[in-house]
């Protein structure tokens, strides 16, 4: 692909911004109720119009028997929210496989990019079925809150709806134009179009973000929450940015693990070894597509936790020590499974080549790191235990896991395992190919000692700034660790595909070539993804506690209380096979279209 | 068994795994309920109960054990705290008003940035801002009683002499909390404007009214509702010609229910 072929895609995404910018314009202006009288204007522009937060009683929560309008709305929510997850990130992984396609020449990229999307197109309907449903919920269960937030986020709410529009244009344009688009100018045009995709879904979750996160760090109001009518200091507050980036990547991830799913899927009722080899394919890149979200999943979500420590000591602190502490726990044991999985699915489809005998013997060495550092990350740093037990034990710490349970521990087991499975990967690359470079050798004492001393780094900083130093500075080594283990990923990445270039393939690569047992890794994938997104879903809205709006707007409903963390598991469980189920339909739908029943005897016969 | 069968069979075990786990795994803690207003007897409190109302603040509503206790250090311990008032009182760092350790203690709540312990200031502003919430508000709202039950507690957790006295009164906070529960909402617009008397200075449609403020009898034909809510909120925000500024009451915003509010400006709405 020439590099000056990139103009045709981006002039025409530059325009869609100049739009925005003036779509934005207006969203950005002070929002001020007009004055009637032209004498009162003046004083309008200074006095805000609007009302202040309501105080509600029980009373003023609609309650309809039999429906508990919290686990409705909550259930609503979180649907929607899984498939809008899914149909964000189809097109982003789709527009780059297609690239890659445009790039390479190699028309598999752009059948396996179609296939994607094939997939996702169904499910755009259901996510637009369910927000219908989270708004009527809303609005019945919680109309107060609903007019509040409608109040301050009217202008956006409006161009929510527009986009809406924009969306699904481009989207049906994209996907029912993939095989019209194809070729010379036609296919940038194609490309394009997935640019647009893109860029609309995203400022479409933008939007959306701003009215969740408004409601843990409120802004653009006084205490009294009155709104000063500047609608992008509302929209800009503290916990905005950080949730649009951790949501971004957490996406494409999810979405790569359903994608996944879907292949393994059809991979199990293939009939012929080609269609093994084709879902085989798929699956694979899917799960490289999760993988590679996956990586830096972690350092997303650090940012975010720490921007809510900045934002609120309290919140930070009620979510990391203290009455959702435990749920770290848990999710301790999903990013071990989604870790293991990943990795599992990896050393299986070594088999696909006949070069990866030399290095089976590392595996379990992996392996024995990565669940080392999965146990570190599951360890709780206090105990919950009875009196008797805490006299035997000296106290609610153990002597020796004890120190493990604390943020340095985990951070040094959460860096390692993903410099493990980093390791896992280029193994796997390397797995079919022998180099021919003349450099092999101070190539790989290179990566040896890269990983080496990024090891070594890590620990360091982990150990010094968690045991021997204030507690202030405990987390401080939390950014050089990323640094290190992003230079890792980076750098050996690098010289990698350098070492590799023009190496002989041992054999050819034999795709389909795989245990049915790897596809059950890629199902747990997608499971372990769905039921995380719930629970951290659960914890986002729960660090809000007893406010609808953090301290402006309390929850009076009687559902104001905080729900234990099985309580809260239960409705994931439920919120994640609703969803399971429902993308199991959406899975059988796409691949109805494709079948042709001959119903003979059925139809006249033409005239002759 | 069919494929289709056993991925469906295998998802179902792995999601009651992660259930089971969270249900069977992990201690169930039962979180606090949201914290109720607590009507205080301050006129029947000795002051042990006193300094014992501000420990259960201390430890509950306050939420200060959260950040000041021996495990995270993410606060300094306030053991010392009133005993170190005088020193840091004198302290060329020390931004605040107090001059005495019981204002200090009660300032540090309320302007927790007026003195900042080493090494325990905001990330970057060199110990000059403490991450420290106002006590008084946003979500701990203790009120003025509280906060001196609290500065209390300190005082004798100090060891020192326990100079606050019990105040008459419960404070700003409670008594604007307390406003709306002892009246129970009304029914209708016309209920609302018989309560709160609005026919003493305006004439409302049918019903005769007194001068003082302009004629409402068809105010929906020229304004809408969102001017209606801020002149009931804020009526010095927008005053009719002819009409003197200040006269009407500016904390209907603190009186009226929600709900109230909006069936009011609904009514006025219609009247045209």
């Amino acid at each position: 692909m020439k590099t000056g072929s990139w103009s045709k895609v981006w002039i025409p995404w530059l325009l869609l911004v100049a739009v925005a910018m003036l779509f934005g314009a207006d969203l950005l202006a002070p929002d001020v109720a007009i004055a009637a009288e032209p004498a009162a204007a003046a004083e309008a522009a200074k006095a805000p119009a609007f009302p202040p937060a309501p105080k509600l009683s029980a009373a003023d929560y609609p309650q309809i028997a039999g429906v508990n309008g919290r686990v409705a709305v909550w259930l609503a929510a979180q649907l929607h929210l899984w498939f809008a997850a899914f149909v964000l990130a189809v097109p982003i992984f789709v527009f780059v496989i297609e690239a890659i396609g445009m790039a390479t020449r190699d028309e598999r990229y752009d059948s396996l990019a179609y296939e994607f999307i094939k997939v996702s197109i169904t499910a755009y309907s259901l996510t637009a079925i369910l927000g219908g449903l989270l708004l009527f919920f809303l609005i019945i269960f919680y109309p107060h809150l609903f007019q509040y937030l409608a109040t301050i986020f009217r202008k956006s709410m409006i161009y929510y709806a527009l986009l809406f529009f924009a969306e699904s244009g481009v989207l049906y344009l994209y996907y029912y134009g993939w095989h019209w688009l194809q070729g010379g100018f036609r296919k940038w045009m194609h490309l394009t179009l997935g640019l647009v995709l893109n860029a609309v879904g995203t400022t479409l979750m933008f939007l959306a973000n701003a009215w969740v996160t408004f409601m843990m760090s409120p802004a653009g109001v006084d205490a009294a929450g009155v709104f000063s009518g500047d609608t992008w200091a509302a929209i800009h507050n503290a916990l905005w940015n950080p949730i649009n980036i951790h949501r971004v990547v957490a996406n494409v991830a999810f979405g790569g693990s359903i994608v996944g799913a879907y292949a393994a899927y059809r991979f199990l009722n293939a009939g012929t070894a080609e269609q093994k080899a084709h879902y085989d394919w798929m699956g694979y890149t899917a799960n490289f597509v999760a993988i590679s979200a996956l990586l830096p999943l972690p350092f997303a979500g650090y940012y975010l936790t720490a921007e809510i420590y900045a934002y609120s000591q309290q919140m930070g602190i009620t979510s990391m020590g203290g009455i959702f502490a435990w749920l770290f726990i848990i999710q301790a044991v999903l990013i071990g499974t989604l870790f293991l999985s990943a990795n599992y699915y990896l050393w299986c489809g070594m088999g696909r080549s006949d070069g990866a005998v030399r290095y089976n013997g590392y595996v379990k060495y992996l392996a024995i790191v990565i669940v080392g550092a999965f146990l570190v990350w599951f360890t709780p740093h206090t105990l919950v235990l009875t009196n008797e037990e805490l006299k035997a034990l000296g106290g609610p710490y153990h002597k020796f896991l004890g120190p493990l349970g604390i943020m340095p521990a985990k951070n040094i087991a959460v860096n390692t395992m993903i410099v493990f499975t980093t390791l896992s990967f280029l193994m796997y690359r390397r797995a079919n190919k022998i180099p021919t470079v003349s450099w092999v050798k101070a190539g790989n004492a290179a990566l040896a000692g890269l990983f080496a001393a990024g090891i070594l780094n890590i620990l360091f900083l982990g150990v010094y700034h968690g045991y021997f130093t204030n507690t202030v500075y405990k987390v401080a080594s939390s950014i050089p660790q990323v640094l290190t283990t992003l230079t890792i990923i980076v750098v050996s990445t690098v010289i990698d595909t350098f070492m590799y270039r023009g190496a002989k393939e041992v054999a050819p690569l034999r795709w389909g070539r795989v245990p049915d047992r790897a596809q059950y890794a890629l199902f747990l994938l997608a499971v372990a993804f769905t039921w995380l997104m719930g629970l951290m879903g659960y914890i986002r809205s729960g660090l809000r506690q007893h406010w609808h709006v953090t301290d402006i707007f309390r929850d009076a409903s009687p559902d104001a209380f905080t729900p234990t963390l099985g309580y809260a598991a239960n409705v994931v469980s439920v919120g994640a096979l609703i969803f399971m189920a429902l993308v199991i339909f959406v899975f059988w739908v796409s691949q109805v279209s494709a079948r042709h029943t001959a119903a003979a005897g059925y139809w006249k016969a033409e005239a002759a | 068994m069919s494929n289709f069968l056993k991925v469906v069979v295998f998802s179902l075990l792995v999601i009651a795994f992660f259930a089971g786990f969270s249900n069977f795994g992990v201690p169930q803690i039962e979180p606090a309920p949201p914290p109720k207003e607590e009507k205080l007897e301050l006129g029947a409190m000795t002051i042990d109960q006193f300094v014992a109302l501000g420990k259960k603040l201390f430890e509950g509503k306050g939420t200060c054990t959260l950040c000041h206790n021996p495990v995270g250090g993410r606060a300094p311990l306030l053991d010392r705290a009133a005993a170190a008032a005088a020193e840091r009182l004198n302290d060329p760092r020390y931004k605040g008003k107090a001059k005495n350790v019981e204002d200090y203690l009660y300032e540090s709540m309320v302007a927790p940035s007026a003195y900042v312990v080493s090494g325990f200031g905001k990330a970057g502003t060199n110990d000059t801002e403490s991450p420290m919430p106002d006590a008084s508000s946003g979500s701990i709202r203790l009120s003025e009683a509280e906060l001196r039950a609290v500065v209390a507690y300190l005082q004798d957790l100090s060891g020192v002499e326990v100079t606050v006295k019990i105040p008459t009164e419960v404070g700003t906070e409670q008594k604007a909390e307390a406003k709306p529960a002892q009246r129970p909402p009304a029914k209708n617009a016309e209920e609302l404007i018989a309560q709160f008397a609005c026919t003493a200075c305006h004439k409302i449609g049918a019903q005769p009214g007194g001068p003082i403020g302009p004629d409402l009898s068809k105010i929906g034909a020229t304004k809408d509702a969102e001017y209606l809510r801020r002149a009931i909120l804020d009526p010095n925000a927008d005053v009719a010609k002819g009409f003197a500024r200040g006269l009407m009451p500016a904390n209907y915003g603190e009186q009226l229910y929600a709900r109230e509010l909006e069936m009011l400006v609904a009514y006025l709405v219609a009247l045209k």
